[in-house]
């Protein structure tokens, strides 16, 4: 399967001022991630808020440089290519939001709205980019008289129809999609899910899916990548990660996924604590300060990205777990 | 719904019955609202008075009639049918520099508007777009400019380029530049915040794409009352630039002017001030209710 994108030990930080008098601050956003996403593959990436998985997408499309690491898009590196090579690489990459409400310009038709991509790099006339736009709409479950109508007319559901069809305009090998389902009905979640899996199908589409909701990535995804506080703790494929998941930190997500089968309920772990802050992470490992089996050594020394069985996995006791 | 279908084939013939049945289902939507139609209107009859001042005025607005000093408008006792909203302190036909005052009025209002609404949307629009440095230069300028009393600031631009008409409209439309400005910024930094804009990035979008494709027309509906009731203001501070003599000149007829110079009379002949501040109040008014009815009719979200 062709590696359409690679991440080598991305980071990302921030520089924040610390005030008139403060020390000026660094904040980690994303502290040396690194995953491969193949062609009509999905990755989730998985984590809680503030985890860095926007900063993740916001570099995945280009729109922000890693302060450090190397981004590849179809063996490419990103750092170092022009601008025109840039703009090449951008098209292949598209971007779903999560927020339908906000992510469809409100002044413009869902016609205008699917052509501008077109319209932007030039390609075909104003009538073979109409084509374009009703064929796209057809594909997506969208009906042809909307083609007219401006977004404020649509539901969550259909905006996000729209905003799909809008990313696949440039027929780009990859979507990052930014929590796409969880604005969304859950009845409408499984349509949207369901039409994703099929453009994939249909397109051999590579989905970087960002998500909180552990049940959707069940459904979608093929590797996960777990992220806590900027830093991957755990990167395996999906059947390996639910199975029997290797660090602490999975092993909470999991169990505070809910379940309507009472067989299925794990006993709930308690998480104590806060999330550290990124500005200052501790020395140790960052789960330490919330995790049930933390020792000593978890809070002097920083577990080392360490492979066991065909995944990845960042903890002292990952097997003991 | 279904005419729109019918350009599907589109031939160059049918854009153009596309584009016109847009413009037509877009002025159904202005005339919905009975306010706004009222305003145009208006503006039109003021508009027609204005072109046609020297076919429609009774008599030459500079003429002065030596036997007819203040004369009061015709339905009021002395009044005559000669001078029917009367004439000024100098004896000249009041309804005449009015209607002849129209051009100058509405010259100078649209033109200031204009100008500062261009500038100010443009400068606002690079603030936010640039940020940082650029950011903050455009906006410490535009504090610089919010500081000084509007009038004082005008003064002291006319006198810097020299007194006239044309240059007290650049004053004018300079102290006007600051609100234009913080408001098409703070609106912008609202749109740019949103996700279609990263969106229309994402698709290969320029900077001047994004500027004034993407976030100008949604930041337009504040933009569009503001300059509506900026039309007011440029023609009242050009009036008083022209009161202190550093805009139109006497005798030329301008209302802003004759509201200024007839001051001294408001208690013995109340017409030769009120008219004037009517005919400035009329046309404010019709330019607040169809800048009203031309937000509603941009806003998509108002259609049925």
């Amino acid at each position: 399967m062709t590696v359409l994108m690679q991440a080598e030990a991305l980071h990302r930080h921030y520089p924040v001022s610390g005030g008139l008098f403060g020390k000026p601050g660094l904040v980690r956003a994303i502290d040396g991630v690194s995953f491969v996403l193949r062609q009509a593959q999905t990755l989730a990436i998985v984590g809680e808020s503030g985890c860095g998985k926007s900063t993740l997408a916001r570099m995945a499309t280009l729109m922000e440089p890693p302060t450090g690491g190397e981004l590849l898009i179809d063996g490419t590196p990103t750092a170092t290519a022009s601008e025109a090579e840039r703009r090449r690489l951008r098209r292949n990459v598209q971007m779903v939001f999560q927020n339908p409400y906000g992510s469809l310009n409100p002044r413009k038709t869902v016609g205008a709205i699917l052509e501008e991509p077109l319209a932007l790099n030039q390609r075909g006339d104003r009538s073979a980019r109409e084509r374009a736009a009703r064929a796209m709409m057809e594909r997506v479950g969208l009906h042809q008289d909307h083609y007219d109508r401006t977004p404020h007319m649509f539901s969550g559901g259909q905006r996000q129809r729209i905003a799909i069809a809008r990313a696949l305009m440039l027929n780009p090998r990859i979507v990052v999609a930014d929590e796409p389902v969880s604005a969304l009905d859950v009845s409408i979640q499984a349509q949207v899910l369901n039409l994703m899996m099929d453009l994939q199908d249909a397109f051999r589409l590579a989905f970087l899916f960002i998500s909180h909701d552990l049940g959707v990535v069940r459904h979608i995804a093929h590797d996960v990548l777990v992220l806590y506080c900027g830093r991957a703790v755990e990167y395996a494929s999906r059947q390996d990660l639910f199975a029997a998941p290797c660090h602490p930190y999975t092993r909470v997500l999991l169990a505070a996924t809910p379940s309507i089968d009472p067989r299925h309920r794990k006993q709930a772990v308690a998480v104590k604590g806060e999330l550290p802050s990124p500005l200052n992470p501790p020395a140790g490992c960052a789960f330490a300060s919330r995790c049930p089996h933390a020792t000593v050594r978890c809070t002097a020394e920083r577990p080392a990205w360490r492979g066991i069985g065909g995944r990845g996995v960042a903890c002292h006791h990952a097997e003991a777990m | 719904m279904t005419l729109r279908n019918g350009v599907k084939g589109s031939t160059d013939p049918l854009r153009v019955q596309g584009s016109a049945l847009a413009l037509l289902s877009f002025w159904c939507r202005f005339a919905e609202n009975k306010g706004a139609v009222l305003g145009l209107a208006f503006l039109c009859v003021i508009l027609f008075l204005a072109l046609a001042a020297g076919i429609v005025a009774p008599h030459s607005p500079i003429e002065q009639y030596r036997s007819a000093f203040l004369t009061p408008p015709v339905w009021q006792q002395g009044g005559s049918w000669n001078f029917v909203l009367g004439t000024d302190d100098v004896g000249r036909d009041l309804l005449s520099r009015l209607i002849h005052g129209a051009r100058l009025s509405l010259l100078i209002g649209l033109s200031v508007v204009a100008l500062s609404l261009s500038c100010g949307t443009v400068l606002g629009l690079t603030a936010a777009f640039a940020g940082g440095v650029v950011d903050g230069l455009i906006m410490r300028l535009m504090d610089v400019l919010l500081v000084f009393p509007s009038l004082l600031l005008a003064i002291v631009i006319v006198a810097i380029l020299g007194p006239g008409l044309f240059n007290a409209m650049l004053a004018v439309a300079i102290v006007m530049l600051p609100g234009y400005t913080r408001l098409s910024r703070a609106s912008a930094l609202g749109e740019l915040a949103r996700d279609y804009v990263t969106a229309t990035r994402c698709a290969g979008a320029g900077h001047l794409y994004l500027m004034f494709n993407t976030v100008l027309p949604n930041c337009l509906a504040p933009l569009i009352v503001q300059a509506s009731l900026g039309f007011s203001g440029a023609i009242l501070d050009a009036a008083s630039l022209g009161f202190l003599g550093l805009g139109a000149q006497p005798p030329t007829p301008e209302w802003g002017t004759m509201l200024a110079g007839a001051l001294q009379y408001y208690q013995r002949a109340w017409w030769v001030l009120t008219f004037p501040g009517l005919a400035v109040l009329f046309t404010v008014l019709a330019f607040n209710l169809f800048g009203d009815g031309l937000r509603d009719a941009l806003d998509p979200k108002l259609r049925r």
